[in-house]
């Protein structure tokens, strides 16, 4: 799609930025000391920090990830909603508490409490590191994914402008700023999608997208013998367009052609107009067509919409939430699918076209083909989802800038109270995202080449302002999520590695300051990594960090809480073997030879991609096993 | 734990605890029935429950909303003790 930047837009989303910057300055000389720094002094009210939880979690992957897959695939998104909520109970129940009582400022801290030793340390940091830097590669793509249709710049730009406000961010006022700009990132992310939401229900759902034409429906023995379909010249098969016989192209009025794809039903045939790309040494044409907006020119146009509703009606009004549901449950949505079609001068044409599927699929999980496998009886297809919604249910716990929340508030009380704001808070958005991502489905707003934009274009289409407001929202999320993250990793160098691991003995000034070049040298290798990333699915580094923290860090957390018989050697032990195991299984897994390396899946040498059912249990065994063995031996 | 606390406070904070370890288990039971139903028996998650809406929606919302209903049980029965608990002992000695 082609993208105008608009005016407001620009104005918004420079208020947003200014302020936020602004604001960090302002409180910068809060957190000259290390416990201003890492922790906010423990100063924070434990309402502002649960919202501040919201803001942390709700990163770019939850708001434009899960609504843009919800709106491309229907239900599979909405599992994980599921799953990254479901990760707060363990938070809440199991980890909050001794997470506060135990620790100072870093996850190290609480992990070393018992044992002061340096291995635990050094291990956790590198943990930490890892974690933090997976996480950060899909924000900063994110961020450029953004900017691109906001503000008309290039992918890189809005990398560097997130880098450049976020590492201000952090050096200023360390924990004490990021907090409050995750404050307001989060309540004004559930607020406007909650506003969203309700525009979404009470323009209620409508059959059809102008856009497109439907031809048909015709006998199925007889409209393949017609030699001009609508008035139109029918087009020869050739180039490349022979290959399957589901493709009709039409002369168009204009220029190029006019692309359909055929559909049988029930003995009639019907045609439905796609959408084609082709990459060629000319330039981007568009169904034959140079790409621009001029006279004989074309762009791809948005699609989604709702193909049959309930009965004779064609809009149905106004709608509550659970009639919202229930009328697409019997309705037929049109999903935008992609194929490809090659042609004589080995160019390739990217072909987007609407598959009719009843809404009664779109709301049960197994559409989306990483999820497609639950429907079968293939056990790999299981145990990928059993392994991610373990992951998921495992990983939340253990996200290392989650983590250091909890030294922002007072006690332990305090702790638990801003886990059940930032419960709270983050499960209305999920309940949020399914109708957001529906939204976006049916109201014919949907980039049919990029479903990251989903929900910023689902308000575009209600009105300029709502699509400026949370556009900049969401580049708002990037900046929060970013800036915790990096403050995480910053905390791991400085206080973990330099100066725990390394037993280097800082003063207070010095060690902040050692904080703050850590800060600066990740968010500038998170701004390399971000550009050189650009074209890496997002969602799966998050699935990654996910599985990573997960294996590294809750099972030695939990056990330490647990188990009396934890030793250090066993918690040290149970972070690497849980942080390599799942690094190494994920690095040789058959999604990251196809979608990273570019190699054939099939030659992957593990069985299934996701490695949280492995892995986690690994570390677990691995604790056991060495402290046992550990404690058999006599102490030195 | 603080050593020298107040007999009471130590037992209603062991009771808190071991609330949250009920509440943990009732919440991680559903999701696993949850997790186990959508891979062994996908089918049964259209069935269509109540009020038009099919199985995956209703247990889907139902573990959200079950989420945040335990978190405020949870916060309610642990409310008392709050008042009683002073600041927690930090881990003392700059680093």
């Amino acid at each position: 799609m082609i993208y105008d930047p608009s005016a407001v837009a620009i104005v918004v989303f420079l208020a947003f930025v200014g302020f936020t910057v602004g604001l960090s300055f302002y409180l910068g000389g809060k957190a000259k000391s290390s416990a201003g720094y890492f922790a906010a002094h423990g100063q924070i009210p434990w309402f502002i920090n649960g919202v501040a939880f919201a803001g942390d979690y709700l990163s770019a992957a939850s708001f434009l990830g899960i609504c843009g897959m919800i709106a491309a695939y229907g239900y599979d998104g909405f599992l994980y909603s599921i799953g990254y909520l479901a990760g707060w109970v363990v938070a809440l129940f199991v980890i909050a508490e001794p997470m506060k009582r135990l620790g100072k400022f870093t996850f190290a801290d609480a992990l070393d409490a018992q044992f002061d030793s340096p291995g635990i340390k050094a291990a956790a940091g590198v943990s930490t590191l890892i974690v933090s830097v997976f996480y950060l590669i899909p924000q900063m793509v994110g961020a450029g994914v953004l900017i691109q249709p906001l503000l008309g710049f290039e992918h890189w730009h809005g990398v560097v402008l997130v880098g450049a406000a976020v590492i201000t961010i952090v050096v200023t006022a360390g924990m004490v700023s990021t907090t409050w700009v995750q404050f307001l990132k989060g309540s004004l992310l559930v607020v406007f999608s909650a506003v969203l939401v309700v525009l979404v229900l009470n323009r209620g759902l409508r059959e059809g997208n102008d856009a497109f034409q439907t031809l048909g429906p015709y006998p199925a023995g007889q409209w393949s013998t017609m030699s001009e379909l609508d008035g139109r010249e029918i087009l020869p098969e050739e180039d490349g367009w022979q290959a399957s016989d589901q493709w009709v192209r039409l002369a168009s009025p204009t220029n190029g052609f006019d692309l359909f794809r055929v559909y049988e039903s029930e003995g009639f045939v019907w045609l439905f107009q796609a959408q084609s790309v082709r990459t060629s040494d000319v330039g981007t044409l568009i169904d034959g067509a140079p790409l621009g907006r001029g006279a004989n020119e074309k762009s791809l146009k948005p699609g989604g919409s709702i193909r049959n509703l309930p009965g004779e009606q064609t809009e149905t009004g106004p709608l509550g939430p659970v009639d919202y549901l229930a009328t697409l449950q019997q309705s037929e949505v049109m999903l935008w699918k992609k194929s490809s079609v090659r042609h004589d001068n080995g160019d390739e044409s990217v072909v987007y076209y609407p598959q009719p599927t009843a809404g009664s699929k779109v709301l049960r999980p197994g559409e989306h083909p990483r999820f497609a496998g639950i429907r079968s009886d293939d056990w790999v297809g299981k145990i990928n989802f059993l392994s991610l919604m373990l992951a998921l249910f495992c990983g939340t716990a253990s996200l290392p800038h989650i983590l250091i929340r909890y030294y922002t508030v007072k006690d332990g009380a305090a702790a638990r109270k801003s886990t059940i704001v930032g419960i709270a808070s983050i499960g209305f958005f999920y309940v949020l995202t399914l109708y957001l991502g529906l939204g976006a489905m049916t109201s014919g707003t949907l980039d049919v080449t990029n479903n990251n934009m989903a929900a910023p274009l689902l308000a575009r289409g209600m009105s300029p302002l709502l699509f400026a407001i949370i556009s900049a929202i969401a580049f708002t999320t990037v900046l929060g999520t970013v800036s915790g993250l990096i403050l995480a990793s910053s905390g791991a160098v400085a206080h973990d590695l330099l100066g725990g691991a390394l037993g280097l003995q800082f003063s207070e000034a010095v060690q902040v300051r050692v904080a703050k070049w850590a800060a600066v040298a990740v968010g500038l290798a998170a701004i390399g990594l971000g550009i050189l990333f650009q074209d890496l699915n997002v969602s799966y580094l998050v699935g990654w960090a996910f599985s990573i923290a997960a294996s590294a860090n809750l099972p030695a957390l939990v056990m330490l809480l647990f188990w009396r018989g934890t030793t250090a050697q066993g918690i040290i032990a149970s972070v690497i073997v849980g942080m390599v195991s799942s690094l190494g299984w994920i690095l040789l897994s058959a999604d990251t030879f196809e979608k990273v390396y570019g190699l054939d899946p099939g030659s992957s040498p593990v069985p299934f991609s996701q490695p949280g059912i492995v892995t986690i249990p690994l570390a677990l065994l691995t604790l056991v096993i060495v402290s046992w063995w550990s404690r058999s031996k006599p102490a030195g | 734990m603080p050593d020298q606390g107040i007999s009471t406070q130590a037992s209603a904070e062991r009771r808190g605890a071991r609330l949250g370890v009920i509440l943990f288990l009732l919440y991680t039971a559903c999701y696993l029935g949850f997790v186990f139903l959508n891979a062994f028996s996908p089918g049964s998650m259209d069935q269509i429950v109540i009020a038009g809406l099919n199985l995956a929606i209703v247990y889907g919302f139902g573990l959200i909303l079950l989420a945040i209903l335990l978190a405020f049980i949870y916060g309610m029965a642990r409310r008392g003790e709050s008042k009683v608990q002073a600041a927690g002992p930090q881990k003392g000695g700059q680093s």
